[in-house]
């Protein structure tokens, strides 16, 4: 348990030597893959996502400890895919067409992922129909917009139009973000949730498939 | 016609803001204040650039818009004209496969700003990010974004810049090595360093959280002329930014704000402060003794004039 504890310092830290180190101990020691994965790493995500939206860490801090994630991450897969312990669900995410700014999407990503969401990352300047190509291929539940650009923001309406077209509405949901985005501009184009900033689009996405 | 349309407008104006051509640090370090002009991408998208284009294209394909915008900030009074090169870095350059283009595109965008102004006003050279993030939070070597920078300054120097701006910086790590790469090209060559802060509860923190203080002591180290704040935030955030830098530095200050944040309505981006709200706001920049004042996202030549108006009062 000690060890475990450990985890969620070192991911607090952004200590990815340590994170492997420790995470590779605790599976010796014979840990469930998934206690390691939730009182563990994602613990520590949550630590870590909890103080960026205080304000008292800053990015340079989260994509440390994203890194040290992932290296305890790299390990834990293979053994949760062998227990059969799905991820806790799968979003596509990416920059709309014609906007190339892909800051605020990873970060969304990285604290995604630290939730225990699988993320298919498109990348940026992503068309809509590879969006909704990918989600459905994939089996992903949610699908993620960022736009920094106040003009490639209606490219986000034309994928949850797509999506209705599609027969989709519903079965794949729409979170939107980026800094001209607003609630309002998310209810305009009938995306499921607006997410404010990396934190909170967490916890919308967990509220959007119902798992809080 | 944009040739033609110059000689009409210099006929039209017989004085020019700018009399000499003292080197603008000396102006700087005089206690001066000078006005710096407003946003380039907002015209820009006002004319129809493409919102998924490169915006630096617009210098080979449209220079003739770049005299025009360049000549409207000179109109409006404005002693620094930027050029059309924000994201002019080859790293930059590269997302849209225009990084071959690099020289081109600096050297084209400095000759349309010279154009229009001629030595009326000082022409500014534009740095803005590369768009990477650095080592250990990124993958961008410090050595490859320090070369991506250099390359650009060069082509904007033997253009014939008059100073360069380091602008909308979040990391200040990739700040000072642009500010490095100017000192290292021309030293004689002035630039200023100005990054991006949010508000938060603690205080004002770009991105990557870098504090005020923090900023003012790192781009003092490497050699920043001027220091400061552009983009992020309205005027009145910028007043209480320009009081934080003052608080901690003696070095000019340059603060060119946004037009407020923006919203969108009918799916257009609308900037909501207007020229007057902002001139009367920016006094206060006036009484900090704020070297360069200008705008950034959302201004306009008519935010321009009315800074011009209240600095000359």
């Amino acid at each position: 348990m000690d060890l475990l504890a450990e985890i969620v310092t070192g991911v607090i830290n952004g200590d990815d030597e340590r994170i492997a180190q420790l995470t590779q101990a605790v599976i010796e020691q014979g840990v469930s893959p998934k206690s390691i994965l939730d009182d563990g790493l994602i613990a520590g995500m949550n630590v870590v996502g909890e103080r960026f939206k205080a304000h008292t860490i800053f990015l340079p801090d989260v994509l440390l400890a994203a890194k040290a994630m992932y290296a305890g991450l790299d390990l834990l897969k293979p053994l949760l895919i062998k227990e059969g312990i799905p991820p806790m669900g799968r979003v596509v995410i990416g920059s709309v067409r014609g906007d190339l700014h892909d800051i605020g999407k990873n970060l969304v990503g990285i604290m995604l992922k630290g939730a225990g969401f699988e993320i298919i990352d498109l990348g940026n300047d992503v068309p809509p129909e590879a969006m909704v190509e990918s989600a459905v291929r994939n089996e992903a539940t949610v699908i993620g917009m960022s736009a920094l650009l106040t003009t490639t923001m209606p490219v986000m309406g034309q994928v949850v139009q797509l999506l209705s077209q599609e027969g989709l509405t519903g079965k794949i949901k729409t979170i939107v973000g980026g800094a001209p985005v607003s609630g309002e501009f998310a209810r305009e184009i009938g995306a499921d949730a607006y997410g404010f900033d990396a934190a909170n689009a967490v916890d919308r996405v967990k509220s959007l498939i119902n798992v809080v | 016609m944009g040739l033609m349309r110059q000689t009409q407008w210099t006929a039209s104006r017989a004085s020019s803001t700018l009399s000499d051509r003292t080197p603008l640090d000396q102006r700087l370090a005089s206690g001066e204040t000078l006005v710096a002009d407003g946003a380039i991408g907002t015209l820009l998208f006002e004319r129809g650039l493409d919102p998924g284009a490169c915006p630096e294209s617009v210098t080979l394909s449209h220079p003739e818009v770049l005299e025009e915008i360049a000549r409207l900030y000179l109109e409006a009074g404005a002693d620094i004209i930027g050029t059309n090169t924000f994201g002019g870095s080859p790293l930059k350059l590269a997302a849209y496969g225009l990084a071959d283009s690099t020289d081109e595109i600096n050297a084209r965008a400095v000759t349309a700003v010279r154009k229009a102004v001629g030595d009326r006003a000082y022409v500014a050279g534009s740095v803005g990010p590369c768009g990477k993030l650095l080592t250990p939070y990124g993958d961008a070597k410090p050595e490859d974004v320090y070369g991506s920078f250099r390359r650009q300054v060069e082509s904007l120097v033997e253009a014939g810049v008059d100073c360069i701006f380091v602008e909308t910086m979040i990391d200040l790590t990739e700040a000072k090595l642009a500010v490095r790469a100017v000192k290292d090209v021309s030293a004689a060559t002035p630039v200023t360093a100005s990054m991006t802060f949010d508000a938060t509860p603690n205080g004002f923190f770009t991105i990557m959280g870098v504090s005020v203080e923090a900023a003012a002591a790192g781009l003092t180290e490497v050699g920043a002329d001027a220091i400061g704040s552009n983009c992020g935030n309205g005027i009145e955030n910028m007043v209480q930014i320009a009081r934080a830098f003052r608080n901690v530095s003696q070095l000019p200050l340059t603060i060119q704000p946004n037009a407020g944040l923006p919203h969108i309505a009918n799916g257009k981006a609308v900037y909501d402060e207007t020229p007057a709200f902002m001139a009367e706001q920016a006094k206060a920049l006036v009484s900090l003794g704020v070297s360069v004042i200008g705008g950034c996202c959302g201004t306009t030549p008519e935010h321009i004039a009315a800074l011009r108006a209240i600095v000359d009062e």
